[in-house]
């Protein structure tokens, strides 16, 4: 028994090896930090202001260079006109993103979901109303099953949506036969597939229906994603998915939700693009999928996951918009517009790295 | 006394692996139990059967004297069985708030709720709060704040108020210092002894030694799939413990 005390009192206790007064259990470190790691501090908290920053910087430089042409109400309405449906592809984008994913099929289930709605409103002549439940089933269906493919299968969001991309652009062709339809046949057979086209001018600012519904979408985006338990799931799968699990969320049912919510988004994009584009065309917004990545991307959403915001997609979709402008009004060639923007993607990702790196 | 939290003759093996062999258990109420043992010894095997995570071939575990059988950790939290994982299974870019919500957020009342699925935010973030004070852990200043931005020893503490907040019976914890430093470890020991004095019975899992040392009240030696002694820590060493835990010494018997 005396051995066995004499052991005893050689057990350290945690008092002796640090000493009482170093014992500041509670104490949160606060050090001083230069103006950069206060910058990043910042943006680590809102990074929806680093697109928003871009956006006010540019639109300024390109009213500083192009003048009254570039800075007038008819053209920055313009650019939401024309970014109206990339945008709505970015926003089903960032969902898929903001879970680690990625979906390069998007905007060919866009085209296939137009092609339900033309081919059987005006080709088969069935009622506008029927034929947007099908295109919006038809949406939804191609989102699920890339839900379905990432995971029960398991196979990586990249790898499903590089493939279906290819099976629904085969789809594509297969039910327009290659045809499109012509914009005066949708007038005259189903004007309401024109519907998210009208215009309305305020005060020389035109707007059509489709940049309202756009604005529409991420406004309840935000909201999903914010202020519902379903929007902080999406979050929590793409920022740690085992850690998710563990916490008691259905990961896989959040993640089916999200491809099927982002194909009922391309849905809504492609009665949106029927409106804005006229006709019906199966070779349209071929670029569309990348288009969409690259908003999502400037947008300050980060691919690996879990951070980012709706918001700033729309923002980096405008981003986007502002510089194609800016630089055809101001002349110059559609090879440097591309150049540009190949610099903004990369600055942003570069920037997102370095907001990521943040120490405590 | 009747234990909590009981494991009778539980087995689970891989193949021809034997990790769990006829493994008892007992926690009773208001107390820190140990559990070590040697790597390979079958103890995370029990702990993963107690928590849900793994289901054994055979035996039963008790809870309350009641049998209760489980398929994933969530039955098993829904009973109040909580597990802090020793990654922690919290989500970085998520606040403190709702980090503790995580997969039990509280809805909004009224349509607000029902229909559109509003979070009632501020119920979760005053809840939350009172948690963390609870534990003397409200230095963390602003519940909003991401979970990334707090050290290692902080994120503990968040784990384990998650794993005290709802209607909590036992609290397992795998490896809850082991990747802390010596200041952040000895908060989380007082932050054991703080869930005791609530009422909450641990089991806590560790190779640190004299951090199983301090805390228990029993300790449970795992060896070669079972269970081989408990014993108290007051009346043997850590040397006696480990002699015990390698076969190099003869545990003491035991009735």
């Amino acid at each position: 028994m005396s051995d066995i005390s004499k052991d005893l009192k050689k057990q350290p206790t945690f008092s002796e090896d640090i000493g009482e007064k170093n014992q500041e259990h509670h104490s949160f470190e606060v050090k001083d930090k230069s103006i950069l790691e206060k910058i990043q501090h910042f943006l680590h908290g809102n990074p929806t202001m680093v697109p928003v920053f871009i956006l006010v910087i540019s639109v300024m430089a390109f009213g500083l260079v192009a003048g009254d042409k570039f800075f007038s109400a008819f053209n920055l309405s313009l650019i939401i006109q024309q970014v109206t449906i990339v945008g709505i592809l970015a926003a089903g984008q960032t969902l898929i993103i903001l879970t680690a994913g990625i979906d390069l099929s998007i905007a060919a289930i866009m085209v296939l979901s137009s092609v339900f709605m033309g081919t059987i409103a005006v080709n088969l002549g069935f009622p506008t109303p029927l034929a947007l439940i099908v295109g919006f089933i038809g949406g939804a269906s191609c989102g699920a099953l890339n839900g379905l493919l990432v995971t029960k299968v398991k196979l990586p969001p990249f790898i499903v949506t590089l493939g279906t991309w290819s099976i629904f652009f085969a789809l594509v062709i297969y039910f327009s036969g290659s045809q499109s339809i012509r914009a005066r046949d949708i007038e005259s057979n189903a004007p309401l597939l024109h519907f998210f086209g009208e215009r309305i001018n305020i005060y020389g600012a035109v707007f059509t229906y489709g940049a309202f519904l756009m604005i529409l979408i991420f406004v309840v985006l935000w909201f999903a994603l914010n202020r519902t338990a379903w929007g902080r799931h999406v979050y929590a799968v793409g920022d740690d998915k085992e850690a998710a699990e563990l916490s008691g969320i259905r990961t896989d049912r959040t993640l089916i939700s999200v491809y099927t919510l982002a194909g009922v988004i391309c849905a809504i994009g492609a009665w949106v693009s029927i409106g804005r584009v006229g006709s019906v065309s199966p070779t349209s917004f071929y670029e569309g999928n990348l288009d969409s990545i690259t908003a999502v991307v400037i947008g300050g959403t980060s691919l690996f996951g879990g951070r980012g915001s709706v918001v700033g997609s729309l923002f980096g979709a405008l981003i986007v918009g502002v510089f194609s402008s800016g630089l055809s009004i101001a002349g110059l060639d559609v090879l440097w517009q591309r150049f540009a923007l190949g610099c903004l993607i990369i600055v942003a990702v570069a920037i997102d790295q370095w907001i990521r790196n943040i120490s405590a | 006394m009747e234990p909590i939290l009981q494991s009778i003759s539980l087995s689970k093996r891989y193949g021809r692996v034997v990790a769990l062999d006829n493994a008892n258990l007992e926690l009773y109420p208001n107390e820190v139990l140990g559990v070590i043992g040697d790597n390979g010894a079958g103890k995370s095997t029990l702990i993963k059967a107690l928590c849900g995570a793994v289901q054994p071939d055979e035996g039963k575990i008790l809870l309350d004297g009641n049998e209760v059988n489980f398929n994933s950790p969530m039955e098993a939290r829904k009973v109040g069985i909580e597990t802090v994982y020793q990654n922690l299974a919290l989500s970085p870019a998520l606040s403190i708030s709702d980090n503790m919500f995580l997969g039990r957020e509280i809805r909004q009342p009224g349509i607000m709720g029902d229909l559109f699925r509003f979070m009632d935010r501020f119920k979760m973030q005053k809840l939350a709060r009172e948690k963390l004070s609870e534990l003397g852990l409200l230095t963390i200043q602003n519940i909003n704040q991401p979970v990334e931005t707090l050290s290692g020893g902080q994120r503990q503490g968040v784990a384990v108020a998650r794993a005290t907040t709802f209607g909590t019976k036992v609290i397992i914890m795998d490896e809850p210092t082991a990747a802390l430093g010596v200041k952040e470890s000895r908060r989380v020991l007082d932050l054991i002894g703080e869930v005791r004095a609530k009422g909450i019975p641990i089991i806590l899992i560790s190779h640190n030694m004299p951090h199983v040392f301090e805390v228990s009240d029993r300790i449970h030696i795992h060896r070669l799939g079972k269970r081989l002694c408990v014993i108290n820590p007051k009346e043997y060493s850590m040397s006696d413990a480990v002699a015990f835990m390698t076969g190099a010494k003869e545990p003491p018997k035991q009735n």
